[in-house]
């Protein structure tokens, strides 16, 4: 029987496949398309000139400018973070290790306003080290600080949580026949671990900067809507929204539309390299077992 | 070099890996670590390569203290069972790998790395392969870069951890006679780990026969096949059928020569298939069987008997088989040329007691 047949015989009737599709790019259409066109038509429905003019209103800038300095102060510590755990977790046997897995998944679990509420209890005027902070004259809350810490804290997991399938699945030979081969630690993670992790890791690094740049509720409630300084892009959306500045605040989030078709893309392409690379190694593997 | 382990003991929990093992490497002999999966073999081998510390015990590389050396500093190549290639390198710069990480002032110049690993790339026979990637080469070729590799820091000892293990038949033959040429021109005390005993016979100076974390015998492989030291290196090295004498009491006293000590009621006696002769007429100290199979496999016949509900393995040639001509269920003889009788039972392996 032809290949073709084959699949004739085991597949769904024609008009079940035709609902199932129907049904599929209707909910694609409704809730991810529809939205993002309606972002763009708002931002422009005072034509290109207002849409410009509201993004460069001093208070706009400032939070685009808020925004990306604590993505890419956030970001670093993230993958130095990822990285550590995912090379603990992979690489050696320790009591309490799945317990660290778990605690790793913990931001993914608690709303994020209760995560800034947390940040809130502990470094407030009248949290466990407000007093402290406050006489020594450290400003954390409704301040850049908090406005960090929380976006740490909220977007721990997404590069560990990338490494670790990742480097499990590579296991450690190649990390040993490095040492045996004489490489000291900094040159066998440079030359042969990075490598391997890299297109894992900048996957990672993608998430976790969509995440940061858009998160709403934990920075919402540590970083006091201080106009032209506290505010982030998300903040300043809801403000202008708000006060029924409908351009301002769809052009606003256009800005952050662009940013979200921009990570799409990046991601796309990592992706597509990832697929790659593991195909690579599953060609690997499949040399081996002739 | 020479290396020593002295009472190395290692466990993983509340497993024993290795109990108090002690073993003499004399240089530029190149030693197979033979025993059954979970064995302990793995494990040594690791902490000859500094790559597993051991719970006690010494491990002295000609003659000095090693064994709390890390493994980067030890000097030794590692050959992995599945080859561990960097797979982002090409194959010249996996080779180059050991020559490019030293430190500065006894790093080699470029043109002497080119050099090195090209000369190194010929004497694995790779060298058209230098620009491939890892993927694109077939498991045997990804063997001999991994050996080019471990060669290109003048390894002081060569640790090879199952180095056939994951190639087909054919291939793993062709590699370890290479092997065992290549071993002859370095002279690099060199050992390697493995379950299949006809691999271990083939290429090694000397065999170390594992069984449950200890030493069972240590000898050349020709003294370690037709000399076992214990019931468990008779079975694991070969086929072997296994008698006891309260049983079998005419050939308990054949053996009884052998080993005047052991009482007839407790000793077991081993004779290899291919060291009992088959006869159409009872001869002194012969056991009557009855023919039950008949086997060509290539050049051999293997010939099942039964005596009583037991059943006996016997391999004749060609030759021999074609004088006898066997039926079944005909009553025949057995005469064992060669047998050994221990006093202690066999412990329980695994059916047939060949290699795993």
């Amino acid at each position: 029987m032809s290949d073709a047949a084959l699949r004739r015989a085991n597949a769904e009737p024609r008009w079940l496949r035709h609902l199932l599709l129907a049904v599929g790019l209707g909910f694609l259409f409704i809730f991810l398309l529809l939205p993002l066109l309606a972002v763009f038509t708002e931002a422009f429905s005072a034509g290109w000139r207002a849409y410009l003019r509201a993004l460069q209103d001093d208070e706009a800038r400032s939070a685009v400018g808020l925004t990306l300095l604590v993505a890419v102060l956030v970001l670093p510590l993230n993958v130095c973070f990822g990285v550590a755990a995912a090379w603990a977790i992979t690489k050696f046997d320790f009591r309490g290790k799945s317990l660290l897995i778990t605690l790793i998944d913990l931001p993914f679990a608690v709303s994020p306003v209760v995560v800034g509420l947390v940040f809130l209890l502990i470094f407030g005027a009248q949290g466990l080290f407000g007093p402290w902070l406050a006489a020594n004259g450290i400003k954390i809350v409704f301040a850049l600080p908090a406005i960090v810490l929380v976006t740490m804290f909220i977007t721990l997991p997404f590069v560990a949580r990338e490494l670790i399938p990742l480097m499990e699945a590579q296991g450690k030979e190649e990390e040993e026949a490095a040492v045996s081969l004489g490489a000291p630690g900094w040159q066998m993670f440079r030359r042969v671990t990075l490598p391997n992790i890299r297109w894992g890791l900048l996957y990672g690094v993608i998430l976790a900067n969509a995440r940061a740049m858009g998160e709403f509720g934990a920075v919402s409630v540590v970083s006091g809507h201080i106009r032209g300084e506290t505010n982030t892009l998300p903040l300043h959306v809801e403000i202008l929204y708000n006060e029924y500045n409908a351009v301002g605040a769809f052009a606003s989030a256009s800005v952050l539309a662009l940013l979200a078709l921009v990570t799409l893309a990046a991601k796309a392409i990592v992706e597509w390299r990832m697929r790659r690379e593991t195909r690579m190694l599953t060609a690997n593997l499949a040399a081996e077992q002739n | 070099m020479s290396i020593e382990i002295r009472d190395i003991g290692k466990r993983f929990g509340s497993f024993v890996a290795l109990h108090d093992v002690s073993l003499h490497i004399p240089t530029g002999e190149l030693v197979a670590l033979l025993g059954p999966s979970g064995c302990g073999k793995t494990t040594l081998l690791r902490i000859i390569a500094g790559m597993e510390t051991a719970d006690s015990g010494q491990v002295l590389f000609a003659g000095e203290e090693a064994t709390h050396v890390h493994a980067r500093d030890r000097n030794v190549g590692f050959v992995f069972q599945h080859y561990a290639l960097f797979r982002h390198m090409s194959v010249f710069e996996n080779v180059a790998f050991g020559l490019r990480v030293k430190p500065r002032r006894l790093r080699p110049a470029e043109a002497e790395i080119r050099r090195r690993v090209s000369d190194l790339l010929q004497l694995v026979q790779l060298e058209w392969l230098a620009d491939r990637y890892p993927a694109q080469l077939s498991g045997g070729q990804r063997q001999r870069i991994a050996l080019a590799r471990a060669l290109a820091v003048e390894p002081r000892v060569l640790p090879l951890d199952e180095p056939f293990g994951a190639l087909d038949t054919k291939v793993r033959k062709e590699l370890r006679r290479w092997l065992r040429r290549l071993h002859d021109e370095m002279h690099i005390s060199s050992v390697f780990v493995t379950h299949d005993q006809e691999e271990a016979l083939e290429v090694a100076d000397r065999v170390v026969v594992m069984n449950q974390g200890r030493v069972e015998q240590i000898g050349s492989p020709d003294e370690v096949y037709t000399n076992p030291a214990s019931p468990f290196v008779y079975q694991f090295l070969g086929n072997v059928n296994v008698f006891h004498s309260r049983v079998h009491g005419v050939w308990a006293e054949v053996g009884r020569e052998h080993t005047a000590a052991v009482s007839a009621g407790e000793a077991t006696a081993f004779v290899r298939p291919h060291d009992i002769e088959i006869e159409h007429r009872p001869v002194a100290g012969s056991l009557q069987a009855t023919v039950q199979e008949v086997h060509a496999i290539g050049p051999l016949v293997r010939v099942e008997l039964a005596h009583d509900s037991e059943l006996i393995e016997v391999e004749l040639t060609r030759e021999r088989a074609d004088v006898l001509a066997l039926a079944e269920g005909q009553q025949v003889w057995l005469k064992p040329r060669q047998l050994r009788v221990f006093a202690t039972p066999p412990p329980l392996l695994e059916e047939g007691g060949s290699g795993i």
